[in-house]
């Protein structure tokens, strides 16, 4: 090392420390009296303004939350509003004892046990000075009479409060949803997405249907508003204010009365029915069958109407067009017909000689068509008509489950079609990659099978159906379902259009669709499967009819409608669309344990497409009895 | 041994002006949370228990003989380091940042650890080159400091990372970093301001641009600004009085106990208080400056001017926070906010000022 080191003078680098520490004092000095200068600004010279601010009248910012935004039909109809009424409140801090004081209150005015549970539920969900609702609803009256005896009520009041209605009740539940009291998941999730403050001073939020996926449109936007208050907590002076904007409104491509319509027809089976405008992608009825009472959520649903809904044999809760997943059973015929086109797997000339079974080559396991003895000689037109099981266990099994997996998927199979709602699911499209993965094990011959009369693996939710028979119905060009048309906005009144977005197109061949089309129609036609579907119908229907079954049926047993619990019966499915040649409405419906697709999915499909094409209201209306079959089951 | 010598034997290595100073501030603590926390023991009682465990500590590393204080340096900044890491790959996720090590037992916050690991490892590093000090050596403490400081800044706790910069920058101020580097640093900091700036997460932009108008958000993040200027605004000069203050007990006050105690006294104390309270801590502080003044060897010297001058930024930044001229970085007011942890981390770095003042008499005598 030939580097100089210098071994530094000790007194000397003291020095320099110490003068360096002498600017370390200076710095904090000046720090502090920075402080020192900041506190004079803020206690002295600015202490006026603070006191009024925080002393005097304690002023403090208080959220006004915007008017949640309405739901109308496609025509106008309103389907979720808001109006105002009386709320009994109870600050629980500020009364004495909370038992007596509701006890006291209970001869005023009418308190239920329900009225006492909910409230309980919410006293534990509550957060800090919040008044609790004690009763919902108020009439004049009972105004009247709480007022002029609130002087013995410390922390009650009397509030107007904005509610959510909903007039269609219980046939639109599964589709519009409904709000709810913010819970504690719901701030969290709030606060995920930095909307927290827009929530300040907000009591509910949409927890299904549309009410949840639309709450960003639905919601609005919060005002603030400065408010001095005086040691009653009263507001004295508005010192600030910057308004709320209300929601925006949504207009669904719905059609209200068509809903009713479904609804009703339905009489007493359960079910699902979903119609789109094949055009363009607008879902103009949507319905699962039995509803329920929304309004019954908003305020927190007591124990017993919960236990009640959540324990029904008929599953309310469940949003079966959604949610809801059943073999296809022989609706998917028309779709294996074309897929058996496409291929050149058949010719539509093509005939077999059905005996009324069919076996796989080396087996003696006999595959059952559904009507014994067979339909004779099938060609492709006949096998829709007739609904023929052999003539598409025989395709099939030619065409392979790799073919029929490529081809359905295109029709949205086995896939979430995309609708506006959250929590659809997904139904099941059979691939040997799926059966390899869900069950490790490689795909047999057996397994094509009775994929080919929609009996196998396969599964399908109503909503997916529906999809696919618009995307048929359209001639193979898919529109992306959606239940919302238009979003108003409240306040600029500047409308968003909600455009068709096509998802994609099949590129069928014209003949091949031509002759599909016309085996469905001739379905509808004296001779097919569903004749009552169509009887005197001034236009053409295409449909077909299905059966899902629900208990499988042993070799060589026979399945006797008569015979099975009626819970056990056959799930009855129907596709339609109409009119045939230029088709404006597609549909699906499914009626559980309804036994055969013709006899009862086919009448409710004719109820609902006369309403939309002719605007023919259904003579007498059926009578609509309340679900109480369920305790006689 | 009697009474009296077992007594003075306790407090051999306790330096009186330094424990007075910290003494009365604690008490000031117990006093505000009990006001802070509605009038209830609770939060005092815990902070008790706190102050219990902290003065222990405090006493140990006070008894500690000073090489072995310097022994300690690089296990503390390697521990530290490696939790830190340990932090980055996997950290619990808690309010979107990345702090939190969870050992099973116990969930430690390893940048707190740091706050003393980074000063006294580079208080040991310049020690040790202490007689060939050149530019190279000031470049390797710098490293030492950023490698911790960027991992911090990462989770991301930008606070911590600028208060561990602080306590960093001081040692190799003390050192005698050269002014015309410091210049440069400075004009290379200006210069890289707007590249920060967009490496900044969004809510830290937000509290930064908060700084400027509150009201923009006066639901938001700006509330915790504007109630802490009302709180101390309206206090005035001699305060609301004692358990009176109305921002805090109408429960206007965000975080009351912890980062914004200081705006309950200051409502309750006014401008009086403050400048006992600020009293109180320069006095604190200026111990910490005599006991650097006279510190012995080069590393006790740039140690305790880091703690000294550390503690010092920290009073600010919480005091400039509240009052609001400081964005809320969420930093606590030190021995006055609630919170076992960085109390312990303050009482630690006051026990080794003791040690160094305490060891240096008795290798005088």
């Amino acid at each position: 090392m030939n580097k100089h080191v210098e071994i530094k003078n000790h007194l000397r680098e003291i020095f320099y420390f110490r003068l360096r520490l002498a600017i370390g004092v200076g710095f904090v000095l000046t720090l502090m009296t920075i402080l020192f200068l900041r506190f004079v600004y803020l206690q002295v010279v600015r202490h006026d303004y603070y006191q009024t601010m925080a002393e005097s009248n304690r002023i403090s910012v208080v959220p006004i939350v915007p008017n949640r935004g309405l739901m109308l039909d496609r025509n106008g109809v309103v389907l979720a509003h808001n109006y105002s009424g009386y709320t009994l409140e109870i600050t629980p801090t500020k009364t004495g004892g909370l038992e007596e004081t509701i006890n006291e209150l209970s001869t005023l005015v009418e308190i239920t046990p329900r009225d006492r549970k909910r409230f309980k539920k919410l006293l534990s969900e509550r957060r800090n000075f919040e008044s609790l609702i004690i009763r919902n609803k108020l009439t004049d009256e009972e105004v009247a009479r709480f007022a002029a005896q609130q002087y013995r009520f410390p922390g009650v009041e009397i509030k107007a409060r904005l509610f959510r209605d909903y007039p269609y009740a219980d046939q639109m539940s599964h589709l519009l949803g409904y709000i709810g009291r913010i819970n504690q998941t719901d701030v969290e999730a709030l606060e995920e997405n930095d909307m927290a403050a827009n929530y300040r001073g907000s009591d509910y939020i949409g927890k299904t249907g549309l009410e949840q996926s639309y709450e960003r449109e639905l919601h609005g936007k919060t005002g603030v508003e400065q408010v001095e208050v005086d040691s009653g907590g009263r507001a004295v002076r508005i010192l600030s204010r910057s308004a709320p904007s209300s929601g925006n409104t949504l207009v669904l491509s719905i059609d209200a009365k068509l809903q009713e319509i479904a609804v009703q027809s339905f009489g007493n089976y359960r079910g699902a029915l979903v119609a789109i405008d094949p055009r363009n992608g607008e879902v103009l009825a949507f319905v699962s069958k039995p509803g329920y009472d929304p309004s019954l959520f908003i305020d927190g649903i007591d124990s017993q109407s919960w236990d009640e809904l959540n324990n029904s044999p008929d599953t309310p809760l469940n949003n079966r067009a959604l949610r809801g997943q059943y073999p296809p059973g022989s609706t998917i015929k028309p779709f294996m017909a074309l897929a058996g086109l496409h291929y050149g797997e058949r010719s539509p000339s093509f005939t077999i000689s059905d005996p009324g079974y069919f076996t796989l080559p080396g087996s003696g396991h006999q595959y059952r068509d559904w009507k014994k003895g067979g339909h004779g000689s099938v060609d492709m037109f006949k096998s829709i008509v007739v609904s023929c099981d052999t003539y598409y266990y025989g395709l099939a099994t030619q065409m392979g489950i790799d073919k029929i997996f490529n081809y359905l998927s295109g029709f949205g199979f086995g896939k979430k079609t995309g609708l506006d709602l959250e929590g659809e699911t997904s139904g099941l499209l059979p691939s040997q990659e799926w059966k390899m993965r869900r069950y490790k094990q490689k795909w047999y011959a057996g397994d094509t099978v009775s994929v080919g009369i929609g009996q196998g693996y396969n599964l399908v939710t109503p909503m997916q159906l529906a999809y696919a028979t618009a995307t048929l119905a359209n001639n193979g060009v898919a529109y992306r379902p959606h239940l919302v048309k238009e979003v108003r906005s409240a306040r600029t009144a500047e409308n968003r259009a909600i455009q068709p977005e096509q998802t994609f197109d099949l590129k069928i061949d014209p003949a091949h669709y031509d002759l599909v089309k016309r085996a469905m129609v001739a379905v509808t036609q004296p001779g097919g499967t569903a004749v009552s579907a169509s009887a005197g119908a001034p236009y053409q229907i295409a449909g077909k009819t299905g059966t899902a079954q629900v208990i499988g049926i042993k070799q060589g047993a026979t399945y006797n409608e008569s015979q099975v619990n009626e819970r056990h019966r056959d799930h009855a499915w129907f596709i339609a669309f109409a009119p045939a040649e230029q088709p404006t409405i597609a549909l699906v419906v499914l009626a559980e344990n309804g036994g055969h697709g013709g006899g009862t999915a086919a009448p409710i499909a004719r109820k609902v497409l006369d309403y939309h094409l002719l605007g023919k209201v259904p003579q007498p209306l059926p009578d609509v009895v309340e679900e109480e079959g369920a305790e006689n089951d | 041994m009697t009474r009296r010598q077992l007594w003075l034997r306790f407090t051999a290595h306790i330096d009186p002006p330094l424990m007075l100073g910290i003494g009365l501030l604690m008490l000031t603590s117990l006093i505000v949370l009990y006001s802070a926390d509605n009038a209830s023991f609770g939060q005092p009682m815990k902070q008790l228990l706190n102050i219990t465990i902290g003065l222990t500590c405090m006493w140990l590393v006070a008894n500690l003989p000073l090489h072995y204080l310097m022994r300690t340096a690089i296990p503390i900044y390697a521990l530290g380091l490696t939790l830190l890491i340990g932090v980055a790959l996997f950290g619990e996720i808690s309010h979107g940042a990345r702090r939190w090590l969870n050992l099973g037992i116990i969930t430690i916050q390893p940048s707190e650890l740091m706050k003393v690991g980074v000063p006294l490892m580079m208080a040991w590093y310049f020690e040790k080159h202490e007689a060939t000090l050149t530019m190279r050596n000031y470049i390797i403490a710098t490293l030492l400091l950023l490698v911790p400081v960027v991992l911090i800044a990462r989770q991301p706790d930008l606070g911590t990372s600028l208060l561990i910069s602080a306590s960093g920058f001081y040692v190799l101020f003390l050192a005698g970093l050269s002014w015309r580097v410091m210049g440069g640093l400075a004009a290379a900091a200006l210069a890289a301001a707007p590249f920060l700036w967009g490496m900044l997460h969004d809510y830290q932009r937000h509290r930064i641009l908060m700084l400027f108008d509150p009201e923009q958000d006066a639901l938001g993040k700006g509330y915790h600004t504007i109630q802490g200027m009302i709180a101390v605004g309206s206090g005035g000069i001699l305060g609301k009085g004692y358990l009176d203050g109305t921002q805090t007990h109408l429960d206007f006050l965000p975080e009351r106990t912890t980062d914004f105690i200081f705006a309950v006294y200051s409502e309750e104390f006014g401008l009086i208080g403050n400048i006992i309270l600020i009293g109180m801590y320069l006095f604190v502080i200026g111990r910490g400056f005599i006991i650097t003044a006279n510190a012995s060897t080069y590393f006790t010297r740039l140690m305790a001017g880091s703690i000294t001058l550390t503690f010092a930024t920290y009073a600010f930044v919480n005091m400039g926070m509240v009052s609001g001229i400081l964005p809320v970085v969420g930093v606590p007011l030190p021995l006055m906010s609630y919170g076992g942890t960085s109390l312990l981390t303050l009482l630690l770095g006051f026990g080794m000022l003791m040690s160094i003042e305490t060891h240096k008499k008795l290798n005088k005598t």
